[in-house]
């Protein structure tokens, strides 16, 4: 009851926060979907953060460390920490000048305008929201899933079935009215504002983590004692732990174009429209490799601790545990209620600072690029333009709800095909910005390979079913193996570079529009 | 200077595959395997080369925009 009672209070704070930002609502459509490009430098960090760092940043992290040592980190943290920044940088500061100048607030609008066709547009609209609806999903079911495993003995005979813990259906659904109500109501501002306070709670609760396990599981007198204690443990028992012998050089290499998938997540382009200024990026691009550090460092040792920390001579974590519920037991094990329910709400918090960006981000495109752009825009008055958007993140909430029922377990494993489909595509983002060589025919060879080349490698590995699959490559007289990325990229470049080289160049007025301080 | 920038980003992610303490656990400190200290020290370094970055490699064509007065051209395509 306690961790529900915590989960509670945490879910109607955002509810409050969310809906005090909607008194600021200006009422036109920009307002509603880009905060009218008024957000500062800190909001603006604190929602990129958020956005991009989803429960995987705490109780998947933990739990890759824990069966995989502190490869993790470089795995997926410090690359991040380098690629993340390099995007906001180079594409986003970029997109959001050119969002400003011509009126922006999808990519699809982007693209139509840069390219001069219409028919990418409409190419580029089933890959983009089609590849954001199983990140969705994962976020709707793993909030089912913690607040479940939150509570389970809390209710014994009114949920019998679930063990007494609330049912994942009735979970999911509180969760995702929540994000409606605020996303609603507060649209883009509210969102960044609800980002700002989850990704202020999920770090934090982080760190306090990180030290009650420490002190819990050291026996020694004092943190820094504790922590030396629970390594020792570890270099005893699991030495592999804190190495990477295990793993992969290849695939590590390979895995560091995974964080280039942000350059084309269609939600973060949204929030990069939102900043008030080009300056205001200066700030997200510093800090943003300090906040990973500070939330996947000590997930990464927690993991990697639980290999070995015992209490009353038992193993606190027994080796064939289900993944992603390491850290959920070290913490009951030895933390208590209090601190369960408020790393369950801090689990809650960084699902819901991607759900809520993502859903506000496929209503605003559904909006522009489906209802905006093919009837007349001159037709809607901005309250309408509201309306609209308001009315496709209801249904595309209900859809998503109505998806997680069907429990699609295996979506878990979609993550990394979700990331590898971005990716594929970071090459005409990057083109499009800066190469006033791309033509309509590139773009067109560029989206049509890396759709090709995914769903091909996709069957391959039995539609996501085989979670370990790699690409092999003959070569040097041994096998290669790789992340399924590496060749869908490298494929998206070759077919974007060289099918622009031999179709006709873009027109003056494209390449003047667009690239004003070069010459033609 | 911007040169200097971009080939010491190029430089970091070489570092980043740091083969050379792949199967090294020596701990840092008691507390920290080597390998995972040279990642933090990555991120660290990252977070000084990104402020370098926007010293000096700021797309300062991107300023103009705030400056110009908005385009009445409508975003997309019809």
């Amino acid at each position: 009851m306690t961790q529900l009672a915590i989960i509670g209070a945490y879910l109607a704070l955002l509810l409050g926060l969310g809906l005090f930002s909607s008194r600021l609502f200006r009422g036109t459509g920009e307002d509603y979907m880009l905060a009218s490009h008024s957000i500062g430098p800190f909001l603006l960090l604190m929602s990129l953060f958020g956005t991009t760092m989803t429960a995987f940043a705490l109780v998947g992290s933990t739990g890759e460390a824990f069966r995989e040592g502190i490869g993790v980190y470089g795995l997926m943290a410090s690359s991040s920490g380098i690629v993340h920044s390099l995007c906001f940088l180079l594409i986003g500061v970029k997109i959001w000048s050119l969002g400003y100048k011509h009126g922006y607030t999808t990519q699809i609008q982007f693209f139509r305008d840069r390219l001069g066709d219409n028919g990418i547009g409409l190419l580029l609209f089933p890959i983009i929201v089609g590849l954001v609806i199983p990140y969705l999903l994962i976020g709707v079911i793993a909030s089912g899933a913690v607040i479940n495993g939150a509570t389970i003995g809390t209710f014994p005979e009114t949920f019998a079935a679930t063990r007494g813990g609330v049912p994942h259906w009735l979970a999911a659904l509180v969760i995702c009215s929540v994000v409606l109500i605020y996303v609603f109501f507060g649209g883009m501002r509210g969102t960044a504002w609800a980002n700002t306070f989850q990704t202020s709670v999920f770090m934090i609760l982080g760190v306090v983590t990180f030290v009650v396990i420490a002190n819990g599981i050291g026996g020694q007198e004092g943190l820094w004692a504790n922590m030396q204690a629970a390594t020792a443990k570890v270099a005893e028992a699991h030495p592999d732990r804190l190495t990477r012998s295990e793993m992969s050089k290849f695939m590590f290499t390979t895995y560091l174009l995974i964080p280039l998938s942000v350059g084309m997540f269609p939600h973060v382009f949204q929030h990069w429209l939102t900043a008030r200024s080009a300056q205001t990026f200066k700030l997200p691009v510093i800090v943003h490799p300090l906040f990973i550090m500070l939330v996947w460092a000590p997930c990464v040792m927690v993991g990697v601790w639980a290999t070995s920390a015992t209490l009353n001579g038992q193993l606190i974590v027994p080796p064939d545990v289900r993944p992603n519920t390491e850290l959920p037991l070290m913490v009951a094990k030895l933390a208590g209620p209090v601190l369960g329910g408020l790393l369950s709400a801090g689990i809650l918090a960084a699902i819901m600072s991607s759900l809520d960006s993502q859903f506000l981000c496929i209503g605003s495109i559904f909006t522009n690029d489906i209802v905006l752009h093919y009837w007349d825009k001159k037709r809607f008055s901005e309250k309408q333009i509201v309306m609209w958007a308001r009315l496709f993140v209801v249904a595309i909430v209900a859809v998503t709800y109505g998806l997680s029922l069907f429990e699609p377990r295996s979506v878990f494993a979609m993550g990394i095909w979700c990331f590898s489909g971005y990716t594929g595509l970071f090459p005409l983002v990057f083109a499009a910005l800066y190469w006033k060589r791309l033509t309509v025919a590139g773009a067109y060879a560029c989206v049509l390979t890396v759709a090709g080349m995914w769903l091909w490698l996709f069957a391959e590995s039995g539609f996501g079913a085989n979670a370990n699959y790699t690409f092999q490559l003959p070569a040097f007289g041994q096998q290669l193996e790789m992340m399924p990325v590496l060749p869908i990229t490298v494929a998206s470049v070759v077919a974007l570079v060289a099918v622009s080289l031999v179709t006709s160049p873009p027109p003056d007025e494209t390449v003047r529009r667009f690239f004003p301080d070069s010459p033609s | 200077m911007k040169y200097v920038i971009w080939i010491s980003v190029v430089v970091l992610l070489i570092l980043h595959q740091d083969f050379w303490w792949w199967d090294d656990g020596t701990l840092l400190l008691g507390i920290v395997p080597i390998g995972l200290a040279s990642h933090l020290a990555i991120s660290l370094a990252a977070a000084v080369l990104w402020c370098l970055a926007t010293i000096y490699c700021w797309p300062h064509s991107a300023e103009k925009t705030e400056s110009s007065n908005l385009s009445t051209t409508e975003g997309g395509q019809g």
